[in-house]
């Protein structure tokens, strides 16, 4: 499985995610935001977290509007898969591949732990090695990861299976405890939890790997 | 020419900082505050000539997130 990481200015959890895709048995490349084009073969695009471009403007919209975006959301409209973690969540709901709207906190605090999640839709490739209503660990850490969506939306995404994960005690004030979600396609999600920080015995639970593990086994080539 | 761009969350999308500095303004004694709603005020220098259809088209793809966020131009 080939996948691309994108760096933009600010970005700082691209190389947690190279790790924890490598771990898992993935080839990767990084790709700078300046580029017009994904290197050839991509199946996945990774889009990490951290702070792309200062946050300047709204979090994510600068970095949505840079070259390289261009080429992921062709990527994503080729029927390519596309993992936005925390920024690169935001990111994925500004350039439109995601519904909806990340927005400041509730608790207008930086919130930064371990949450307990549950799992909702498993009919995706990232989220196929777990079992759906099965409770994981994973780490957030942000400061707007607050999930808005009208009462329509969030009725559609339940109805079409599109809520991949759901806080257990929400943190940040997302609608209907909305922690991350997939596209239409099923081929793009958004979280904001960080499964890369969740991958080795060493950072306290390994429950993130499934993710990573579920992309490259689904993505293998035959 | 300048223009100003006004970018505020739309109605019935919470603002928890507008919250925040209603609680503060409280806290000072000002009792008479019902509600904050905090926006930003974009101001963009243009070229002679720009007409307000092109500053439209920035709003609309990138200065706000019509999402969550309405807008309005003033121009001279």
């Amino acid at each position: 499985m080939r996948a691309a990481v994108i760096v933009f200015p600010g970005s700082n959890c691209d190389r947690d995610l190279a790790v924890a895709l490598r771990q898992a048995g993935a080839d990767v490349t990084m790709v700078w935001h300046k580029e017009t084009a994904l290197p050839e073969g991509i199946d996945l695009v990774g889009i990490p977290g951290g702070f792309s471009f200062g946050d300047y403007l709204r979090c994510g919209a600068i970095a949505a509007r840079s070259p390289i975006c261009r080429a992921v959301v062709d990527h994503a409209g080729r029927g390519g898969y596309v993992l936005g973690i925390c920024n690169g969540f935001q990111v994925l709901t500004e350039t439109g591949l995601l519904p909806g709207a990340l927005i400041r906190n509730a608790t207008l605090k930086f919130v930064c732990k371990t949450v307990g999640l549950t799992v909702g839709s498993t009919d995706s490739v990232f989220t196929q090695g777990y079992e759906a209503g099965q409770g994981v660990f994973i780490p957030v850490a942000h400061h707007d990861g607050n999930y808005v969506a009208d009462d329509a939306l969030v009725e559609r995404l339940r109805g079409e299976g599109r809520i991949a994960f759901t806080y257990y005690n929400n943190p940040n004030g997302s609608v209907a405890d909305i922690a991350g979600v997939l596209s239409d396609s099923g081929r793009v999600l958004g979280m904001m939890p960080h499964p890369e920080r969740a991958v080795d015995e060493t950072h306290g639970g390994t429950d993130g790997q499934a993710v990573f593990r579920g992309l490259v086994e689904a993505l293998a080539p035959a | 020419m300048k223009a100003k761009v006004h970018v505020m969350l739309k109605d019935g999308v919470l603002d928890p900082q507008g919250e925040a500095v209603r609680h503060a303004l409280a806290n000072l004694g000002f009792d008479g505050v019902e509600g904050v709603r905090q926006g930003k005020i974009i101001e963009l220098d243009l070229a002679p000539g720009t007409d307000e259809a092109t500053v439209a088209e920035m709003c609309e793809k990138l200065l706000a997130n019509t999402v969550i966020e309405s807008y309005r131009i003033e121009m001279p």
